[in-house]
């Protein structure tokens, strides 16, 4: 990874293709997007060592707007699609994009086993709450005994809570975006890229179109009732502390994941910001450790593994 | 009595021992220059439930088992008796199996086998194995023991059989010995006593009394190796390079990706195991877009949540994964650990919308090895999905062969996009070409990005829903069907043999291989009456290739192991030739030599379009109520019979 700038500077077009966009006007994504390819452009990665891999939905076009190795996947895969690349060749960038029913509801169990394995990777949820693609039903963040103008009826299911549950899954760098705050998005991408580790960044995200609860007023104050004040705060505008120092010291790690899970059930105003991070081997240092890659030849580029010597083996077996 | 060849069993409780003692003997006796055909037969449990191990041995090929037993070697009663704890019995013991002129080897002591035998000549070997097992132990200072050490009766269950067969317990001791290395290596003195113990004393008693005997071991040992099918998968995927191999724990494929984690380090691969099946499959389709040739292996329960993956797969044009499917009995959960053939549609049609895909079906272990290393050159070549139908039997089937042949083999990547040669041209992934094949980019690489989709796309990967480019599009993925069907030869799709003019054709496919060649040998020595096709691979389906060969056959018969005989459906659907008699079995084991001659004798005899074989035997529509009304009696009869306890290990107590 390029991080400082040589005779080549990255620009923001470099990582942008060519290409028409069709999200509807408005739309939060766009500002995820953008903060993407400027997280890019603060990292200075050259394009062609990173790859972008989405589920299905609105999100799910992220790839084909980004000018990278680009992959559009299957609903709820991303974390598998993410982790066979990852593992082919662990020197790219790898970022998994998708949304929140994808991440939360059908991907769910890959969500979960994602956090656990915590390879070097980077996904960042676009939650809106609905399924826009579909018109507009209630995913897995919709709070219950709430219906936006898209849903028949009013949700009796509980809303999942992302932050605490990348927490407990195992993700080691855990933040909450919001997508129209495309300067602190980006700072706090570019964050989750540099991470070594799983990271997860639930962006909260306007739907404009479906989701007329949560709209770009609403999180700015602007709405009647709320005085002009936005339920959105920035931790990092308060001595909230998400670092762990020692990840070998089992108390402070256990201190800050539990002050994380706290922050995270605030429901007056929403915390943005980074909630946890810690620093431990991932699991491509692992393999390594056993000897299972060598991130200095991956496997995608070994010649040697085609050229095996499998006596041993057969002469095990006489 | 002289006879080709040697049928051995061994019968205990799943956890007693019966796979050490038999894969123990099976290495000795290959060593020793035989030809050794093993398969087990266990349930899906950890400990207690009744399992046991054949091995056939003789002289020439064998690759099949027979019904008869010549020794049967039991660890407790319920080998002998039956399962007779259950309100609804599962079996009914292995004494009925063994020939005339045979033997019993068992725990002296043991009252009631002659009552079965019903005055049938078979010859009883008591071996009192606690005996050997605490004298064994009192040599070494722990005599103590003998109780916690019963797990060890399988090694003097070992010893007698040697003895009672003739055989040089010599090696036997040697081999039990190469298992104990290091600080190990006194257990394995002291187990090696424990045979040679049991060996003096049936030698002593009952040498020369069982009237089979192993055929004379040839004078010139080859050099062979005893391998099991997940083992000669497991070795073909290193050496065709495989890099990734994903997998969630499922019988009976684990084994094999178990046997590959071993392998990581020395051989530089990562083996993923995922949350479940849906994750395997579309971590091995990135690999493979990653650059990284990639497989994962289940069986039918975790295929069903592969379909998905395989469109992931095929529209996005990635080379590979290689899926391989351990066919179980089903539906759903079905029979875990037996063995059926009922995935083949499956195999063919899952998916949504049209799919390329190449599905084969090796017939043994050296096609297991060869049909492996295949897959990955044609999952790179055609920038396909690879389906390798494989199954319980061949999973588990443990058989002596000559070590694999490499010198072969060769790796082919297929069209590699090359920044190189490609100069300030644009890339694009999904170009349209000739052949249907677009080079493909690696990752990482300056000048090759490209976009892919699970969404119908154009040549640059964007999504699109044109009409033209959508028409080219599909032609495009499904010609590449056409060119494998032209590139790969007609003697990697499938094997013939026998006369060509033979009055009977044979047509099977996967693991009845074996069965059906050892059935045939006996049958039809001379070749003259049966031909024998084996299909191995179903997708390109070698159309014209079979309609040549069975055009002008004049009895057509199938063979295979699921209830729809899904193959002469398939055949139909292909070539239009409908086949005369459908030999099906769908009991959850596998077919034995005995079971196919039976078949081709009815077939051939007075026919019936659909035959059924269970048993050791052609059955009619009511057998299987009978069986299980005969087993609630036989329980009823002799209901007093003791819960199998498995030994624990050394050092815990129950």
């Amino acid at each position: 990874m390029a991080t400082t700038p040589t005779k080549v500077e990255f620009k923001i077009k470099d990582y942008k293709a060519d290409i028409h966009n069709d999200w509807c006007p408005g739309c939060g994504d766009f500002g995820i997007l953008t903060a993407l390819q400027m997280a890019l452009v603060k990292l200075q990665i050259p394009s062609h060592r990173v790859a972008v891999v989405s589920g299905i939905g609105c999100s799910g076009k992220t790839p084909h707007y980004m000018q990278t190795y680009a992959f559009h996947t299957l609903h709820g895969r991303v974390m598998p699609s993410v982790t066979g690349l990852k593992l082919a060749n662990p020197s790219l960038t790898v970022i998994g994009v998708g949304g929140d029913g994808d991440a939360y509801g059908i991907g769910a169990g890959h969500f979960v086993n994602g956090g656990r394995r915590n390879l070097d990777i980077t996904y960042i949820v676009f939650n809106n709450d609905v399924y826009a693609l579909t018109k507009g039903q209630g995913s897995p963040t919709i709070a219950q005994g709430t219906k936006t103008k898209s849903m028949a009826e009013e949700s009796i299911m509980q809303a999942l809570n992302p932050v605490a549950l990348a927490l407990v899954c195992g993700y080691t760098f855990v933040a909450r975006g919001y997508a129209l705050d495309v300067k602190t998005l980006t700072d706090l991408i570019a964050q989750g890229i540099r991470h070594r580790g799983s990271t997860l960044i639930d962006v909260l995200q306007t739907c404009p179109t479906y989701n007329d609860l949560h709209t770009k007023p609403w999180y700015e104050g602007k709405k009647p009732g709320q005085n002009g004040i936005s339920p959105l705060y920035r931790l990092d505008q308060t001595d909230y502390d998400p670092r762990v120092q020692d990840p070998a010291n089992r108390r402070e790690v256990s201190q800050k994941k539990t002050q994380a899970i706290l922050k995270s059930e605030e429901d007056e105003r929403l915390p943005l910001g980074i909630f946890y991070q810690c620093e431990i081997p991932t699991y491509e240092d692992y393999l390594e450790k056993k000897g299972h890659i060598d991130r200095a030849h991956p496997l995608a580029e070994r010649e040697d593994i085609f050229h095996r010597d499998v006596t041993p083996l057969l002469d095990a077996l006489t | 009595m002289p006879q080709k060849s040697f049928s051995w069993m061994i019968g205990g409780p799943q956890g007693g021992g019966i796979n050490t003692s038999a894969e123990l003997l099976a290495k000795v006796l290959s060593r020793g220059g035989y030809q050794v055909f093993g398969n087990i037969e266990y349930n899906s449990n950890i400990k207690g439930k009744h399992s046991y191990y054949r091995l056939r041995i003789a002289v020439e090929p064998v690759r099949s088992h027979l019904e008869e037993i010549h020794l049967l070697v039991a660890l407790e009663d319920e080998t002998l008796f039956g399962d007779l704890y259950h309100e609804w019995p599962a079996h009914r013991g292995h004494i009925h199996e063994v020939a005339e002129g045979g033997g019993i080897l068992f725990q002296e002591g043991t009252q009631g086998i002659e009552e079965r035998l019903n005055g049938r000549r078979v010859h009883l070997f008591p071996i009192p194995y606690s005996k050997f097992v605490e004298a064994a132990l009192t040599a070494v200072g722990k005599g103590s023991q003998a109780h916690e050490y019963r797990i060890m009766n399988n090694t003097a269950a070992l010893g007698a059989a040697i003895g009672v067969m003739g055989y040089d317990i010599d090696r036997v001791a040697a081999v039990i010995k190469e298992g104990f290395k290091g600080k190990a290596s006194k257990v394995g003195e002291m187990n090696a006593n424990c045979a040679h113990l049991a060996y003096d004393y049936a030698r002593k008693h009952f040498a020369g009394k069982l009237e089979f005997s192993l055929p004379p071991a040839p004078a010139k040992p080859r050099k062979q190796i005893m391998i099991k099918g997940t083992q000669a998968v497991g070795i073909a995927k290193l050496k065709a390079g495989c890099g990734i191999q994903t997998y969630y724990p499922i019988s009976p494929a684990t084994d094999e990706s178990v046997y590959l984690e071993g392998q990581q380090s020395a051989y530089k691969l990562v083996v993923l195991q995922t949350e479940d099946e849906v994750a395997a499959i579309d971590a091995a389709v990135m690999a493979a877009h990653g650059g990284v040739r990639a497989s994962t292996s289940t069986s039918g329960p975790g295929f069903a949540l592969m379909p998905e993956g395989l469109g992931f797969a095929a529209i996005t044009e990635a080379p590979g994964p290689v899926i391989h499917v351990y066919q179980r009995g089903g539906p759903s959960t079905g029979l875990p650990t037996r063995q059926e053939q009922g995935d083949l549609r499956f195999a063919l049609y899952a998916g949504q919308g049209d799919i390329p895909r190449i599905v084969m079906a090796p017939g043994d272990l050296n096609e297991c090895f060869y049909d492996t290393f295949d897959a990955f050159n044609y999952a790179d070549r055609y920038q396909v999905p690879v389906i390798v139908l494989v199954d319980k039997f061949l999973s588990g089937l443990y058989a002596s062969l000559p070590p694999f042949d490499m010198s072969g083999l060769t790796i082919d990547r297929g069209a590699l996009f090359d920044p190189k040669a490609n100069g300030n041209g644009r890339y694009m992934r999904y170009r349209f070409t000739e052949s249907g094949i677009s080079p493909r980019s690696i990752p990482g690489q300056e000048g090759g990005m490209f976009w892919s989709t699970t969404d119908e796309h154009d040549q640059v990967g964007h999504i699109s829903e044109a009409i033209g480019n959508r028409l080219v599009m599909m032609r495009k993925r499904m010609g590449k069907m056409d060119l494998a069907a032209r590139e790969i030869p007609d003697e990697k799709k499938f094997t013939f043999s026998g006369n060509p003019k033979a009055p009977v054709s044979v047509v099977a496919w996967g693991s009845t291989k074996g069965a059906i060649l050892d059935a045939l040998a006996r049958l039809d020595p001379e070749q003259q009456n049966y031909n024998f096709l084996q299909l191995r691979i179903f997708q390109p389906f070698p159309v014209e290739a079979v309609q040549r060969l069975l055009g002008s056959a004049g009895k057509i018969i199938t063979l295979e192991c699921n209830y729809s005989a899904q193959l002469a459906g398939v055949l139909r659907e292909q070539t239009g030739i409908k086949v005369h008699h459908r030999v099906v079995k769908y009991d959850g084991r596998p077919f034995s030599e005995d079971e196919v001659v039976a078949a081709l004798e009815k077939a051939t005899a007075d026919g019936g379009e659909e035959i059924v074989i269970a048993d050791g035997r052609v059955i009619g529509p009511d057998y299987g109520r009978q069986q299980v009304d005969e087993m609630v009696e036989l329980r009823k009869k002799n209901a007093k019979m003791n819960v199998p306890i498995v030994p624990l290990p050394p050092g815990y107590n129950r």
